[in-house]
């Protein structure tokens, strides 16, 4: 009975202690320093940073890295109140790409969520054997250094004062922005049917707007109603064309009869600052094979713009508007420095378009 | 909820009205109430009741708005109060003795101009473009009736440059509108609306129309170029507001470039990086503009 008592505390005691170290994050730790593979040393060092020990993850890296902690914490962390900064990984696909006994190429998919969806990132990685573990060489970050200037800051903004709701009827007040469905096109995709098309501000003055569809049936009574959301650029400069993309899940194309466009604006305060320009756009393949539309953005006032958002149009010959994607840029824009972006093309698009459009969303912290 | 109370009261007034309306005529007989046809809004009369013997009755005044009750001796004239015919329409009035009732009609009609309500659409309206600016006037007296009776309203157009023009408009049941074209210049342009010496003025804003002729040069400097509009202008010669956007295409073998930049002092500039030859376009909205070839020995 005593023996029996003893032996009963004592694997309670081990249990615990089991359960505490699992907690505590040994499992992910033992994981790292014993990486017997290339595989598992990338799996721990996205272990780490999904945990947000970039510390930890920094140590984890081969000595042959040739970046320092603070370099490594901006690369994965992002900084400047980018998109990445209120991001966090959600998974890391892992697949070797080539490997002997010293060294390996490992392809990592990180995953991460963010207030505006899933953004991929995809890294290939150099790991190398240290005695018994693999470590992963975590490249320099390229990070481009602007030479210290002055930019001036001249462009032009628009407010919108005197407005006063209490006014005697048939007091003057000011027209909201008009502005114009220039094209529209309804096209079935997979599982649903999506509207697309341009939109431009037809008037001098900065217009917000939405538009939104209405599918019909063959009897008038609307099948469903849906707004552009984020695909389209909401704040329009005067005589700026923007695209747009409306999509409806789980309708199909037979069902509707015809299809009630609706763009409404408003007159709101704007800045024609920054001018970003969008240099040396290319269809090519990515590292997933995929079609991509790649360029790169410079933002050429004098502030950072901290989350940007590419939106392209994609065109048949003819011109009509076959397809308008979008993707967000993870990095902040620094005055003239160029960040990368690449958005998603279909597959059948890529083969039918003969020309495409591009225009940048953005978000400044200061402004917005 | 005060707003509530004191609707339902006013619904109940007027429903005490119209039962009064159509209970009290069955008793109605002697004494014969003598009102004029047709009153101006505001304008008090007395309704004479010195022949009709003595003693006290209920008087009655049913309007369009509503209803007034009060005891009237007999043997002196019955004052109506100007403030109690402000709303031009058809009024009832009806006097009750302890033995009968009797009833009367009349209507007030508006008073004399006194305001002006003046609607001019839109602010903004491009140049040259026909039948584009719509002025509406409606006239009404010093109690906000619709004066229905026709008047002149004169619309005095005055541009920013040229000479001014006038309009003169005969209301019809108190409205009186207009619809003309916008001129060729930009500018504001002053719309007002008169009647006697009634003023109402508004403001519209005629902007410059979609850019016409656009055209741009090519300037080098090493290894850039750097691309200036011509001042853009629309087909009547107005300058495009600075603000407006100009995008700029340039392909070469990198792949396409393309800024979007607004106007400024009348002309769009922008900066590319040449590396061999590039076609380069201008557009400003759905308008087309040249094109220029460089190449990177520029």
């Amino acid at each position: 009975m005593k023996w029996g008592l003893v032996a009963f505390l004592a694997v309670a005691t081990a249990a615990l202690v089991a359960f505490a170290w699992l907690q505590s994050g040994g499992l992910k730790q033992h994981a790292m320093f014993s990486a017997a593979t290339p595989e598992e040393a990338v799996h721990a060092l996205m272990s780490e940073i999904q945990a947000h020990n970039y510390q930890q993850a920094y140590a984890s890296l081969d000595r042959s890295s040739d970046t320092d902690l603070a370099s490594f914490i901006r690369d994965v962390a992002g900084s400047d109140g980018s998109l990445r900064t209120y991001s966090s990984l959600q998974t890391a696909e892992v697949s070797p790409l080539h490997a002997n006994g010293d060294q390996a190429l490992v392809r990592v998919r990180m995953n991460w969520s963010s207030a505006v969806g899933s953004l991929d990132d995809v890294r290939d990685l150099r790991v190398l054997r240290d005695g018994s573990v693999w470590r992963v060489v975590w490249p320099k970050p390229a990070f481009s250094k602007v030479p210290l200037q002055v930019v001036s800051v001249n462009y032009l903004s628009w407010d919108v004062i005197g407005r006063n709701t209490s006014q005697k009827w048939g007091a003057q007040d000011v027209d909201t922005p008009k502005v114009r469905i220039t094209s529209m096109n309804a096209i079935s995709r997979p599982g649903r049917v999506v509207i697309l098309g341009e939109v431009e501000n037809e008037d001098t003055v900065p217009a917000y707007l939405n538009v939104n569809a209405t599918l019909l049936k063959a009897d008038g009574s609307a099948i469903d109603e849906e707004g552009s959301f984020d695909l389209i650029s909401h704040v329009l400069l005067p005589k700026q064309v923007s695209p747009y993309r409306i999509d409806f899940p789980g309708v199909r194309m037979d069902a509707v009869k015809s299809v009630r466009m609706d763009a409404r604006s408003l007159l709101v305060p704007a800045s024609a600052d920054p001018v970003i320009a969008v240099s040396d756009q290319a269809v090519s393949k990515d590292g997933l094979n995929r079609n991509v539309l790649k360029g790169e953005l410079v933002n050429q006032s004098g502030r950072p713009v901290n989350i940007a958002q590419v939106l392209a149009a994609y065109y048949d010959n003819s011109g009509k508007v076959i397809w308008v994607s979008d993707g967000y840029v993870d990095q902040a824009l620094m005055p003239q420095v160029p960040v990368p972006f690449a958005v998603d093309i279909p597959d059948d698009v890529a083969e039918r378009m003969k020309n495409y459009r591009v225009i940048v969303n953005h978000y400044s912290r200061s402004s917005s | 909820m005060k707003r509530t109370a004191h609707s339902h009261f006013a619904r109940c007034k007027r429903l005490t009205g119209l039962i009064l309306l159509c209970v009290l005529p069955v008793w109605a007989s002697a004494a014969e109430l003598h009102v004029p046809a047709v009153v101006e809004a505001g304008q008090a009369f007395s309704i004479p009741l010195k022949d009709a013997g003595s003693g006290q009755a209920t008087f009655y005044l049913v309007g369009p708005d509503h209803v007034m009750k009060r005891t009237v001796a007999f043997g002196s004239d019955l004052q109506i109060q100007s403030s109690d015919l402000r709303t031009a329409g058809r009024y009832q009035v009806i006097l009750c003795d302890s033995s009968s009732c009797t009833s009367a009609i009349f209507e007030v009609k508006a008073a004399q101009p006194a305001h002006l309500s003046f609607f001019l659409h839109p602010s903004r309206v491009p140049v040259s473009t026909r039948d584009s600016i719509d002025a509406t006037a409606f006239v009404f007296d010093q109690y906000f009736n619709l004066i229905l009776t026709p008047a002149a309203v004169d619309f005095r157009i005055t541009p920013a440059s040229g000479a001014g023009f006038s309009r003169e408009v005969s209301t019809r049941r108190g409205v009186a509108w207009m619809r003309m074209d916008s001129t060729p210049h930009e500018g504001r342009v002053q719309v007002t609306a008169a009647l006697g010496s009634m003023e109402e003025a508004r403001v519209i804003q005629q902007v410059a129309a979609e850019a016409c002729g656009l055209r741009m040069k090519a300037v080098a400097s090493g290894s850039m170029v750097t691309l200036e509009t011509d001042p853009v202008r629309d087909c009547s010669g107005n300058a495009l507001p600075d603000g407006t956007v100009v995008s700029f295409t340039k392909v070469d073998k990198a792949g396409k470039s393309t800024v979007d930049t607004p106007i400024k002092k009348g002309i769009a500039r922008v900066q590319f990086s040449l590396d061999g030859r590039a076609l380069i376009s201008v557009a400003c909205g759905v308008v087309l503009g040249n094109e220029v070839a460089v190449n990177g020995k520029l």
